[in-house]
């Protein structure tokens, strides 16, 4: 998880992958939101290095890669546990008691919104409507939706994620 | 009631979709009469003859605020000499409550993918992105997996059809927050900005993205698009029971209710036959409190407005918006401080920051209800909210963010001002005092 900014690179494969989604746009500023996706998806997060080197491929100024990074809530700039559990806190899980399952999963992994694991294992963060409000409540884990969940589903499902 | 079998004639948006809720690829949407409106207007009309039928049609957006889809692009710079434009499809749906636009996509990506290439030739674009939210992993594997088909099977691409179109298609996937969901925000977003709105005028239709003239459409307004094209107007009007809008809309109903879901509807349905008939009712023991008609931006309605035809004037003479169609039930057992608080936390969390009164405002804004929530509230607080929702309202502040997220609460207040006035703390006012000449809230609201 810890990575120690000197010794940092982007890989060929993230480069290539950055370079790549150039023909999409107009200009390369329109990248940056894709790249900090693509660095993150290996890695899980995005580390000042990562920004000052997407910032260098995009003929970018750090700070507007920055300012973009910090922006959007699924881009990561600090490290996340292995496995990001995202929850729906909208109004429909609301009323059909997100609350619970909220709370069960800090109570049961010992930890609170934001935070992650002492294993590295979780990451628990809240997620806007995730448009699956007819089968609510609804949480994601990494790019997985689960339906109707209540709490006592939650131990097994959770072993699915190492 | 809810035995209807869809046909073409009756559910356009609708009547492809698989028992088994599979996606329709683009086999199976061939078959069932896929691309032939896009095959008729490459070969029989011509770029405004299908602007015109738009316009004539009398579709309206379907993100939420209504404007007339035909008069929207009727607005898109005429002047030629600027080859390039955009066609943009917000997929960014984030509304809490809805979950229209991910069963399409989800379901019926061709008739999307079909729609933007009618519209791209309406307004001369070649080329289009959808701009897909992040978190819909499966509507991006979907949505990727038909372009790829679409440009095989020869509809996007160059010289489409023989006919001398041309349009590509990009699919551009979000990083999060609401706020992109508004069109020049969304603009922004697609350019590697932050989401922050801008400033109209410019339109988009004028100046959008990179500075070219750009339409914006919603994914169910553009599916709309193809039935319009292939049966003609007349039809696409008498669809709808309504007076003031045509054609069919996605509605729902989720909330405590027994069958959570959405169907295709002819506009002026009644909310009270989406509530009974198709989403089956409350929920054992349970009964209606409120509900909301189209999404947690919009005002709160009562029971007796179940009635209502289900349009955008009906419910907009009620007070309320019919934003996204897609409703919400409350149910008895909740209340309404709790619930209101919860949508404006996300109102707050989902400020762009931009402008003072949306920034600090909606924080506001929850600190009351928090304080009424836990009994504790002070003597002005529900007016001190109602000068927030006044404070917020249309031309405060720079987008319609503000807005939409008082009108839940302004609404609340209106109905259930008891509920309110109940989390108002007595012990609080026997307290207030004077304290070294300065005065509590309180004290100057009795002088
Ligand atoms: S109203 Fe809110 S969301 Fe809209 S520009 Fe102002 S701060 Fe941003
Ligand atoms: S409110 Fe949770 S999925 Fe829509």
């Amino acid at each position: 998880m810890k990575e120690i900014s000197t010794t940092f690179t982007l890989t060929t494969f993230e480069i290539n992958e950055i370079e790549k989604q150039k023909k999409y746009y107009e200009n390369s500023r329109s990248v940056s939101i894709e790249a900090l996706k693509i660095v993150q998806k290996k890695r899980g997060w995005v580390c000042d290095q990562a920004i000052i080197e997407i910032a260098n491929i995009l003929n970018l100024n750090p700070s507007e890669v920055e300012s973009v990074a910090t922006f959007y809530s699924q881009i990561y700039r600090q490290p996340v546990g292995r496995n990001v559990i995202r929850y729906c806190d909208s109004v429909v899980c609301y009323l059909t008691g997100y609350e619970k399952i909220k709370k069960f999963l800090e109570d049961y992994l010992f930890i609170k919104i934001g935070n992650t694991t002492v294993d590295g294992r979780f990451t628990l963060l809240p997620v806007c409507c995730l448009g699956n409000c007819d089968k609510a409540p609804t949480i994601m884990i990494n790019e997985d939706l689960y339906s109707h969940l209540n709490p006592d589903l939650i131990p097994n499902l959770l072993e699915l994620y190492k | 009631m809810n035995n209807i079998i869809p046909t073409e004639e009756t559910h356009p948006l609708t009547w492809r979709l698989r028992n088994d809720r599979e996606t329709v690829w683009i086999e199976e949407y061939c078959k069932k009469n896929g691309y032939f409106s896009l095959k008729k207007a490459l070969k029989t009309m011509c770029p405004e003859d299908v602007v015109h039928l738009i316009k004539e049609s009398g579709l309206k957006g379907r993100g939420g605020a209504g404007f007339s889809t035909g008069l929207k692009w009727s607005l898109m710079s005429k002047d030629n000499s600027s080859k390039i434009r955009y066609l943009l499809c917000n997929a960014d749906e984030m509304e809490p409550g809805t979950y229209k636009d991910r069963f399409l996509m989800e379901n019926i990506p061709h008739q999307l993918i079909e729609g933007m290439l009618l519209s791209a030739f309406a307004l001369n674009v070649s080329r289009g992105y959808i701009f897909l939210r992040g978190e819909y992993i499966k509507a991006e594997y979907i949505l990727k997996k038909s372009i790829q088909e679409a440009i095989n099977f020869g509809f996007i691409g160059s010289n489409i059809l023989n006919s001398g179109f041309n349009f590509e298609l990009f699919l551009h996937t979000g990083a999060g927050r609401y706020i992109c969901g508004e069109e020049t925000a969304l603009i922004n977003s697609l350019e590697g900005r932050r989401a922050n709105p801008r400033a109209k005028p410019p339109f988009p239709a004028v100046f959008g993205l990179w500075g070219k003239p750009t339409c914006v459409n919603n994914v169910e307004t553009l599916s709309n698009v193809p039935s319009i094209v292939l049966h003609g107007v007349n039809w696409y009007k008498k669809l709808s029971k309504s007076t003031d809008t045509t054609g069919t809309k996605l509605m729902g109903f989720s909330g405590k209710v027994n069958n959570p879901g959405v169907w295709e509807l002819p506009f002026g349905t009644t909310a009270r036959e989406i509530l009974e008939d198709y989403a089956r009712g409350m929920k054992s023991g349970l009964f209606l409190k409120s509900w909301q008609p189209g999404g947690a931006g919009t005002d709160f309605l009562i029971e007796k407005h179940l009635d209502l035809p289900m349009d955008f004037t009906s419910i907009a003479k009620a007070g309320s918006r019919l934003g996204t169609a897609i409703a919400m039930a409350v149910d008895n057992k909740t209340n309404m401080i709790s619930l209101v608080c919860n949508i404006e936390k996300f109102f707050s969390r989902e400020s762009c920051g931009l402008c003072t009164p949306c920034r600090e405002g909606l924080p506001w804004i929850v600190k009351i209800l928090e304080s009424l929530e836990k009994k504790e509230g002070h003597k002005n607080d529900v007016k001190n909210l109602e000068r927030l929702c006044l404070d917020l309202s249309p031309g405060k502040t720079f987008c319609a963010h503000a807005p939409g997220a008082v009108e839940p609460l302004q609404s609340a207040i209106k109905y259930f001002r008891l509920e309110f006035e109940a989390g108002i703390s007595i012990k609080k006012l026997k307290k207030c005092s004077n304290i070294l000449g300065i005065q509590s809230n309180e004290f100057t609201s009795k002088v």
